[in-house]
């Protein structure tokens, strides 16, 4: 065997030699000196400013001497970065655009809906409903429930015969053999874009689907809105100017005069429709725009069209021609000429280019009345306005002017009626939580919520709903808008029952949104508003809703029926739900009752177990309805019913096991799917016996529909195998004689690896039955395919080894296959064209696996390592080091330390590495073979390797730093005597920016490797560094400081320390007092019981921070004095902590949350070593105090002890004297025998 | 830290621990409350039942009947409520 993998080496480094095009340049350095990044890094040369000879004169050594001096008197006021960094923030600052601004997605809703969710925008607000459980007249608006149920009756009617119309047009049409136009379903869904549509594209290509500044307008939907257009359209791609005579880039023929642009002739097809289309620019004269002469203000425009507007006059003012006067001014008064334009010129007036080609009123030059009152004045066009009255609303975007213009007109509010004031003060709130601050905000919010049943439900939902149906409405605006519906709901309670419908409509759209948390937060507010409103008017507003004629609306009834039964319970709503499921009026009621119990049990879970039977019982009819769709819906019920109920519940399922049985039987397609899916569930549930008959029944038809073209069906196959598979009863045997040569012959195909879900559920399934039939047999089968021309396929092969390797071991894998697999994982890791993570994962994973069986692979596999590190490819040397780290351990274990130094020297030459993420890797890797072979068998020389570190820990990125550190504080705290103190101190300069770090692991790796250091060379100099830095602005580096003090004091006693630390104290400096008193808590709290030795020493200090006019001394030194208190319990120290506790007492009045917590905290700590009763004997001072202030903060205290210690402080309660009626004495203790 | 919050937290620690008091406690209530946590911890510490039971001259478990007996209005009737 050694002959063949020699042989192979040598045919590898052939190969090698004839494909070194891959290979960078060598940019190893060499081991001695630094020869790389010396602009980052600085320069190697150490020594660089420092004498290299002693003095020889006294007067240079007295100069140093004073000049010390003098900087010891002017003391740094804070480490901070070097000025040079600064300079260049500065100069970045200012062309520091963002340049993915414009490409960022943006945040509104409407603009990321699918075609599906867009189709809430069909619902309308309607009419509130009256409450039968009201007292008093009902409103004349309001419909009743027999109301509702009729309009719903004939709206389904309508659209019946509404589809009978269109399906006899196109029986007409088809006898007659002409081509059907769509048929025009009211409700139907858009026809996707790529279907061919029969309006007939102009030849000339236009340009609409190419980025083009001019139609840069962000998002207003501008496919749907050339209404003006003799033909419907709905296609994004299609030319807007239906005209057949020219195309619409061409110069118009005559054009009209000045420029404008022809104004198309059609009449508007709906009366009701917003008069100003959005982005009305193209074509159609924008009549009745703000800003122009006469402004059009009967109707606000949309919020789209305001920004259109925005973009629009924006692209304009910056194109507009220049002036003979602008030119004038540019260009200097001599030394050109003028030049006529030539006679064949024609300026460009084609609509298209010119957006609006009216003349903007606006841009400055033209006649404009200018109206006092026009708040929106577009001609400086600010994005944001001022909004008038106290001056302290928020700010006011355009968009919003259509629900809050009312604001703005400056109308004198004592000449309003009431009504009209609630109305402006419920806007202003809302404004103000829409766009306020967040102070602003909290403070509307609960004002809008104390005053919600004095402002009453009408008047507030009538302006918080439209808002959330508001098209520009964003994920923010509609969080907070919700959440002000949750908090009004709350104190509305039952008066919220005429809105419930209106509510609905605008939450149901949650439960299906894309984003988790909103889906989260529309069931919060459908489950609190079931229980404000009551599940009496929940089932009433809702019901007309579960027979509607839209599928979307169904389908979001159902999801909030089931949010409504979570809510209120099951049992509730079961008979409820019996019936619907049983409705004979329509299949549509069915389907959404069966829905319903799905989404329970999806929604639910186990919480269904009890009423499991009740809800099976419920829908089983349905296996067995008439209409397909009722039937797959009610299998895909069962099929979740069963996973929520697994492992429990089989016997509940008794009633639908025959209808399910006869079904995949009858079945095809589609259905048959649902129903094998219901039986995958079904069959887990099951004991071994039966488990193992059914899926022996199952699995002929499950085989049979391995070769389904249908990705649904492929997708259910392999989950239901899966399922199967897992069950007791079945046995391997059974597996690998009946299922494992048509799985992998239908399965194991290259196409499976190419869609993401196929790809994921083959894999699961796989390594599911793998558990079965042990890993040689899956391995085996598929080892082959490492080596197949399809990466897709390669991965997921690899993917599959990787996990069935982790599951199961690679013991019973043989030596043949062993070959065959490294053979395998090598040459899938070499021809990866896309650095994968799975290829790696699955090498460390099969290498580790093997343990000491793969030591005659591991020269093999080094010189590939070694090879990728030089690769052009960054991805590819990062890929290579990641994988030394992995296989480091197994190096070891084979015995390859020699192996295992060479690596370690050439990823030491590779330190020089320029991208981050390969550096990080390079150090990961060095990190993990010097924790295999240890400090001083390691090569290079840890003398050598760290100084090459001390740099790099300069370096900003995360990655790089986070390794970086790791080894640095491992070779400190195994190997710090390797290197000299100096170098020592140079790391801790540099680790003191570490504390700087974003990430929690940095800064605790860093805090720790000062300890190591300061055990290695001794606390004196490391301190010294670090009570310097708690000068420092930055709190974070502070407090980072802090830690790392009392790291230092830990690890070399406290008594090398507290000196210099309590010394510092003495620096008239706040930040530097709270570092001290900070690092003391941090101190006592580490060490614990050994503080009883320091107690006596810090306690004058601690008596002047407790008495300091600054309360974060004060709150600091209390969290000193509780963990101080804490680790002396039982030492004797009570006479220092009573002193102490003299000290503290005072404090218990402070308001500041961290300050009386921190009090509260330092009480409770000396309650546990003082003893309950000395805190008693305190807090009885103030019990029954005549302020209450003061008997509110010493029961506080008295509540807290008496949790602590209710059986300790019996004996020494205060005897209360018996009065006339009451007897308080209790004489027990008194007893003397 | 607001209002309605401490409030809440208040009364939540007293669902939990019926012997923490607030600042509208008074002396019959404290006073009723200190006698039952004596009892029980009496109860709960049988060393002290038999050193009472020695000292009465009674049987350990007719003291133990006795206090526990003492636990339902251990101060006597409640004050008459003057609002």
């Amino acid at each position: 065997m050694s002959d063949d993998i020699a042989a192979q080496i040598k045919a590898e480094q052939e190969k090698r030699a004839r494909d070194n095009a891959t290979q960078r340049e060598d940019t190893r350095v060499s081991l001695t000196g630094h020869g790389y990044d010396q602009d980052i890094y600085g320069s190697g040369d150490k020594f660089a400013g420092y004498s290299t000879s002693l003095p020889m004169d006294d007067d240079e050594e007295e100069d140093e001497l004073t000049q010390r001096a003098l900087a010891g008197a002017k003391k740094l006021s804070s480490y901070t970065a070097p000025k040079e960094v600064y300079s260049h923030l500065a100069s970045v600052d200012e062309d520091d655009t963002d340049p993915f601004a414009g490409r960022t997605e943006s945040t509104r809703i409407a603009d990321r809906e699918d075609d599906y969710r867009k189709r809430r925008n069909n619902r309308v607000l309607s009419p509130s409903r009256q409450d039968p459980f009201a007292k008093g007249e009902a409103e004349s608006e309001s419909r009743s429930y027999a109301e509702v149920m009729k309009e719903a009756e004939l709206e389904r009617e309508q659209q019946r015969v509404m589809q009978k119309i269109a399906e006899k047009k196109k029986e007409a049409q088809k006898a007659t053999g002409q081509d059907a136009p769509p048929p025009p379903t009211p409700t139907g869904r858009k026809r996707r874009w790529d279907v061919a549509t029969p309006v007939v594209a102009p030849a000339a290509t236009s340009s609409w689907n190419e980025p083009d500044d001019h139609v840069a307008v962000p998002s207003n939907r501008w496919e749907e809105t050339p209404k003006a257009d003799v033909k419907k359209r709905n296609r994004w791609d299609e030319t807007p100017v239906a005209s057949s005579t020219s195309s619409w880039d061409a110069t118009p023929r005559a054009s009209s005069g000045a420029g404008v642009a022809e104004t198309p002739t059609t009449k508007r097809s709906r009366w009701d429709e917003t008069p100003v289309a959005p982005s009305g620019m193209f074509g159609a004269t924008p009549s009745g725009q703000l800003g122009m002469m006469t402004p059009n203000m009967a109707v606000p425009m949309t919020p789209e069209a305001m920004n259109a507007q925005r973009w629009e006059h924006e692209i304009d003012m910056r194109n507009r021609p220049l002036t003979d006067e602008d030119l004038d001014a540019m260009f200097p008064t001599t030394g050109y000429r003028v030049l006529t334009q030539p006679s064949s010129y024609q300026p460009i007036r084609t609509p298209g280019r010119k957006l609006t080609a009216t003349p903007t009123p606006y841009a400055g030059n033209g006649f404009m009345m200018q109206d006092e009152n026009m708040k929106q004045d577009y001609g400086i066009a600010p994005t944001e306005i001022e909004v008038p009255g106290g001056g302290n609303l928020p700010f006011f975007k355009q968009e919003d002017m259509q629900h809050f213009g009312k604001l703005l007109d400056e109308k004198d509010e004592s000449a309003m009626s009431a009504e009209d004031i609630k109305e402006r003060k419920i806007m202003r709130l809302l404004l103000k939580i829409k766009n306020g601050t967040p102070p602003m905000r909290k403070a509307a919010l609960r004002t809008i919520t104390d005053k919600a049943r004095d402002f009453g439900p009408g008047p507030l939902f009538n302006q918080i709903l439209p808002l959330l149906m508001s098209p520009t409405l964003e994920d923010q605006e509609r969080h907070l808008l919700v959440k002000v519906i949750d908090r009004i709901m709350y104190k509305l309670d039952d008066l919220v029952r005429p809105f419930v419908h209106k509510i609905l409509v605008v939450i149901e759209p949650l439960l299906i949104d894309e984003d988790y948390y909103a889906r989260v937060e529309g069931r919060e507010i459908i489950s609190n508003l079931s229980k404000a409103a009551g599940l009496a008017t929940m089932i009433a507003t809702m019901r007309p809703d579960i027979d509607h004629a839209d599928e979307y609306v169904r389908n979001t009834t159902a999801r909030a029926f089931s949010v409504v039964a979570s809510a209120l319970g099951i049992p509730a709503l079961l008979p409820f739900l019996k019936a619907v499921c049983n409705s004979k009026k329509s299949w549509q009621a069915r389907h959404t009752g069966i829905k319903i119990v799905q989404q329970i049990a999806i929604l639910l879970g186990c919480a269904i177990l009890p009423h499991l039977k009740n809800l099976v019982d419920a829908i089983a009819h349905g296996l067995e309805d008439e209409q397909q769709k009722v039937r797959t819906i009610t299998s895909l019920a069962i099929a979740a019913l069963a996973e929520a109920a697994h492992p429990y519940g089989i016997e509940s399922f008794d009633s639908v096991l025959k209808p399910l049985w006869s079904g995949i039987r009858k079945h095809r397609g589609k259905g048959l799917a649902a129903f094998l899916k219901a039986i995958g569930y079904i069959i887990p549930l099951m004991d071994a016996e039966y488990a193992n008959y059914y899926t022996k029944e199952v699995m002929v038809i499950l085989i049979r529909e391995f070769q389904s073209p249908d990705e649904e069906m492929k997708k259910i196959v392999l989950k239901v195998v899966k399922q199967c598979a897992g069950t007791d009863g079945v046995t391997p045997q059974y597996i690998k004689e009946e299922i494992l040569p048509e799985f992998f012959k239908n399965f194991w195909v290259r196409r499976m690896a190419l869609d993401r879900r196929n790809y994921k559920q083959l894999v699961e399934t796989t390594v599911e039955l793998a558990q079965k039939v042990g890993v040689t047999e899956i391995v085996s089968r598929i080892v082959e395919d490492l080596k197949d021309e399809s990466e897709p396929y390669r991965k997921m092969v690899m993917e599959t080894i990787e996990k069935v390797v982790t599951q199961l071991g690679a013991a019973d894998v043989d030596g043949r296959l062993e070959e065959v697999l490294i053979d395998g994982i090598l040459y899938a890791f070499q021809e990866q064209t896309v650095e994968d993570i799975v290829m790696l994962n699955g090498f460390g994973t099969v290498v580790n696996a093997l343990g000491f069986r793969s030591k005659a692979y591991l020269p093999q596999i080094t010189s590939t390592i070694l090879w990728r590190l030089n690769n052009k490819s960054a991805k590819v040397r990062q890929q290579a080091a990641d994988l030394i780290s992995r296989i480091a351990v197994v190096m070891k274990t084979c015995g390859e330390e020699k192996l295992m130094g060479h690596l370690g020297l050439v990823l030491f030459e590779y330190l020089g590495e320029e991208y981050p993420e390969v550096l990080g890797s390079i150090l990961g890797a060095l990190k993990a073979i010097v924790n295999v072979i240890g400090m001083s068998s390691m090569t290079p020389p840890i003398k050598d390797l760290l100084p090459r570190l001390t740099p790099i820990l300069k370096n900003r990125h995360e990655k790089v730093q986070e390794n970086n550190i790791d080894l640095v504080g491992r070779i400190a705290d195994r190997g710090a005597e390797f290197v000299s103190a100096r170098e020592w101190m140079r790391v801790c300069f540099e680790l003191l920016d570490m504390l700087k770090a974003h990430k929690k692991g940095i800064r605790r790796a860093a805090v720790n490797t000062f300890g190591y250091i300061a055990k290695a060379i001794g606390p004196q100099d490391v301190l010294a560094t670090l009570l310097n830095n708690l000068k420092v602005q930055e709190r974070q580096n502070r407090v980072c400081t802090t830690i790392a003090i009392a790291i230092v004091a830990e690890t070399c006693a406290p008594f090398t320390v507290l000196p210099a630390l309590m010394n510092e104290y003495r620096v008239p400096e706040l930040n530097v007092q709270n570092g001290v008193l900070k690092s003391l808590a941090w101190v006592f709290e580490y060490i614990g019981e050994m503080g009883k030795d320091y107690i006596y020493a810090v306690t004058p200090l601690l008596e002047d921070a407790l008495m300091d006019r600054d309360l974060v001394h004060r709150q600091t030194a209390c969290t000193t004095v509780k963990h101080m208190s804490l680790g002396v319990v039982g030492l004797g120290c009570e006479d220092a902590l009573l002193h102490l506790l003299n000290f503290v007492w005072p404090n218990i009045f402070e308001t500041s949350p961290h300050v009386i917590n921190a009090v509260m905290d330092a009480i409770e700590g000396l309650s546990v070593a003082l003893g309950p009763a000395t805190i008693l004997q305190y807090v009885v001072q103030g019990l029954f105090h005549p302020a209450r202030k003061v008997r509110e903060v010493y029961w506080k205290i008295y509540n807290n002890m008496y949790i602590l210690a209710q059986d300790g402080v019996i004996p020494f309660y205060p005897s209360i004297e018996n009065d006339a009626k009451n007897t308080y004495e209790r004489s027990e203790l008194f007893y003397v025998v | 830290m607001d209002r309605a919050n401490l409030n809440s937290q208040l009364e939540h620690l007293q669902s939990k621990y019926v012997g923490t008091g607030h600042a509208d406690t008074s002396k019959y209530e404290w006073g009723v409350n200190q006698a039952r946590d004596t009892y029980a911890s009496y109860i709960g510490h049988y060393p002290m039942l038999s050193y009472f039971a020695l000292a009465e001259n009674e049987s350990i478990a007719r003291v133990k009947f006795n206090i526990t007996e003492k636990m339902l209005q251990p101060c006597g009737p409640p004050p008459e409520r003057t609002d």
